[in-house]
């Protein structure tokens, strides 16, 4: 089976505090520590597995900046066979339509029967792996959290829906699936696995490789645009409990007594 | 040029979901003068009940009602839906696991902008329409502006707009059946087979009065028996976010969230868990929330009724200590 995983490169949210900068353009990337986004380490996972149990390839591809290579070649650590990067200056600004314009380009010149994107990433919104199925004209299945492949036409998938009941279905190929966190459980990559893979080369592809109309990508296409970057007023946020250790020990223990916290 | 606004309806078992008056206190907000008409797509009786409960609420509702549509899914729903509905409209979807699965290919097969995940609207601004989302599981808001002009599919988070109570229409219930089937039933190549139940774990969080529970901020699995001490001295029960169950540290069924239990405790013990609000989704109730994180920006401070900021894996222990105290 041909598998392409689509990554991203983001701010770790479990090892970074997220701040905005002085004026509002952007948060403060300073001494920010980068990592892939967590729903796409799951989907190389996912694929890593299928390739090992029915063969085929993983392709880990990834649109960014340069930066971006360090995530698809940790991916290529992990056990993806191969990467690519898409990344050219008029791509900056696009929004979630522009980026899945610029993955199907890519996807027209391979061969894949099965394409895997993290559920969301850090802006939250979801929409590449849908986007990107509608404009391949594949089926799509978000929040996979379940892969057994029948045969060579047809997969069957779980869908995580409310209340942690799973939606069963059976999906042809070619097709595109989100997948959830918690579907597998990604290997470690130490230091080591980076270093064998340090010398392959990851292909750069750009407006100049990729067929692509100048409408749909880029800031000038975008039709959705972030303005700025605001840290949401509380109003009435939680009563911080200050003092000694001691005085919010005994602060909270009294508040536990009369809500019914302790029995 | 009159916009429509259309509102897709989750519905269940014929009872129509929470959010669909929310959609309509969006819609509101977002074009307060076009009309807006909700989209019902099921089956038979469950359909008819759900239609009959809107038409309190809409002055228009759309149905598409087919046995093959008794299940929702939304590999046949996305191609259906651009049948019906007008070039240049706008759709509202719940931002959940089923909207989630719609709406982003629902906008390319409409041709539309797509903004997902909004929480709220600020009118419009050079001609677009100016939203607020959020990034970095809540950290930061962003303002966005989003070209409507050629029509839009936004997602709407659930449970931040005021639910639209007023059910002062006596709606109209247009059947755009046979429009929407008129070129059979698209999407066939997703077929829905059965829901699996989730499992039912040793602890029903969902009945537990006082809930301690524990987030990725707790670092170890080992970590966790200091929860445990904490949760049986103080005579709760231990519930998570969804990273610890992720890591199978912690059964699915102690997993607070939409993806996990709706809980209705009287406290809600929140340790090392940043807020995010899909896990905030599953506390219902209005219980007393305590939150203990050492970011005193985590979003969980925003919706907690009282914070301590403190490292949980010193803190702990400490409270474990004073509650044993004043116990005797
Ligand atoms: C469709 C969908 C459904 C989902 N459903 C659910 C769901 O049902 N339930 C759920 O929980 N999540 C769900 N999620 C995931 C959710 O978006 C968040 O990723 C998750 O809730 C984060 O869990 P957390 O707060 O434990 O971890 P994080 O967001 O990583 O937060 C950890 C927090 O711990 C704090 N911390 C770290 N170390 C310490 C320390 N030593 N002392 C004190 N504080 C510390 C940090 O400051 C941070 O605020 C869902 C996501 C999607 C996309």
């Amino acid at each position: 089976m041909e598998i392409l995983v689509c990554v991203k490169r983001v701010p770790d949210t479990a090892e970074n505090e997220i701040e905005v900068n002085k004026d509002g353009t952007d948060i403060e990337r300073d001494d920010l520590v980068y990592s892939v986004n967590e729903w796409d380490n799951y989907a190389a996972e996912e694929a890593i597995q299928i390739r090992d149990n029915v063969g085929g390839t993983v392709t880990v591809l990834s649109v960014g900046g340069e930066d971006a290579e360090e995530v698809v070649r940790r991916e290529m650590a992990m056990g993806a066979d191969q990467g690519i990067l898409l990344s050219d200056e008029a791509f900056t600004g696009s929004d979630g339509r522009g980026i899945s314009e610029i993955i199907k380009a890519e996807v027209e010149k391979g061969k894949y029967d099965l394409i895997l994107t993290g559920a969301q990433a850090d802006d939250g919104a979801g929409q590449i792996g849908g986007m990107l199925a509608a404009l391949l004209d594949w089926p799509y299945a978000s929040l996979v959290n379940l892969i057994e492949i029948i045969d060579e036409s047809k997969i069957k998938v779980g869908r995580e829906i409310a209340g942690g009941n799973q939606e069963m279905s059976e999906i042809d190929l070619p097709c595109v699936l989100s997948i959830q966190t918690g579907i597998n459980e990604p290997r470690y990559v130490g230091i080591r696995g980076i270093r064998k893979v340090a010398s392959m080369e990851i292909p750069v592809h750009g407006t100049g490789d990729l067929s692509l109309s100048p409408d749909v990508i880029g800031k000038s296409g975008a039709k959705v645009k972030r303005l700025d970057y605001f840290v949401h007023d509380p109003g009435e946020g939680a009563d911080i409990l200050e003092g000694s250790i001691d005085e919010i020990l005994d602060k909270l223990v009294e508040i536990l007594k009369t809500k019914g916290g302790i029995k | 040029m009159a916009q429509t606004v259309f509102t897709y309806i989750l519905h269940k078992d014929g009872k129509i979901d929470d959010t669909a008056f929310e959609l309509i206190s969006a819609a509101k907000k977002i074009l307060p003068d076009a009309p807006v008409i909700a989209i019902a797509v099921g089956s038979g009786s469950e359909l008819e009940a759900a239609c009959n409960e809107l038409s309190a609420s809409y002055p228009e509702i759309w149905k598409i009602d087919d046995e093959a549509l008794s299940y929702p899914n939304a590999e046949i729903i996305r191609g259906l839906l651009p049948r019906i509905i007008p070039q240049g409209s706008i759709v509202l979807v719940p931002h959940e696991h089923f909207g989630m699965d719609l709406s982003p290919g629902l906008s390319i097969k409409l041709d539309t902008s797509f903004l997902p995940d909004a929480v709220d609207f600020q009118g419009m601004e050079d001609g677009k329409l100016k939203a607020i989302r959020e990034e970095y599981s809540g950290q930061v808001s962003t303002h966005v502006l989003c070209d409507i002009a050629q029509g839009s599919v936004i997602t709407i988070r659930p449970g931040v707009f005021k639910a639209d109570e007023s059910k002062g229409e006596s709606g109209t219930v247009v059947d755009k059946t046979a429009d929407a089937l008129k070129e059979g039933l698209p999407g066939q190549s997703r077929r829905f087979l059965e829901v699996v139940e989730a499992e039912v774990g040793d602890v029903d969080i969902t009945k537990s009065e006082i809930l301690i529970s524990v987030g990725r901020g707790i670092e170890d699995e080992e970590n966790l028996e200091m929860v445990n001490e904490l949760a049986e001295t103080m005579g709760g029960d231990v519930s998570c976010s969804r990273p610890i169950v992720d890591a199978k540290w912690m059964e699915k069924s102690r997993q607070v969230g939409t993806s996990g239990q709706t809980v209705k405790p009287k406290v809600y013990l929140a340790l090392g868990i940043s807020g995010s609000f899909q896990h905030m989704g599953g506390v219902k109730g209005a219980p007393y929330v305590i939150a203990v994180n050492k970011n005193p920006k985590a979003p969980i401070f925003q919706q907690a009724d009282v914070g301590v900021v403190a490292d949980i894996l010193e803190f702990i222990p400490m409270l474990t200590d004073k509650v044993k105290e004043i116990k005797g």
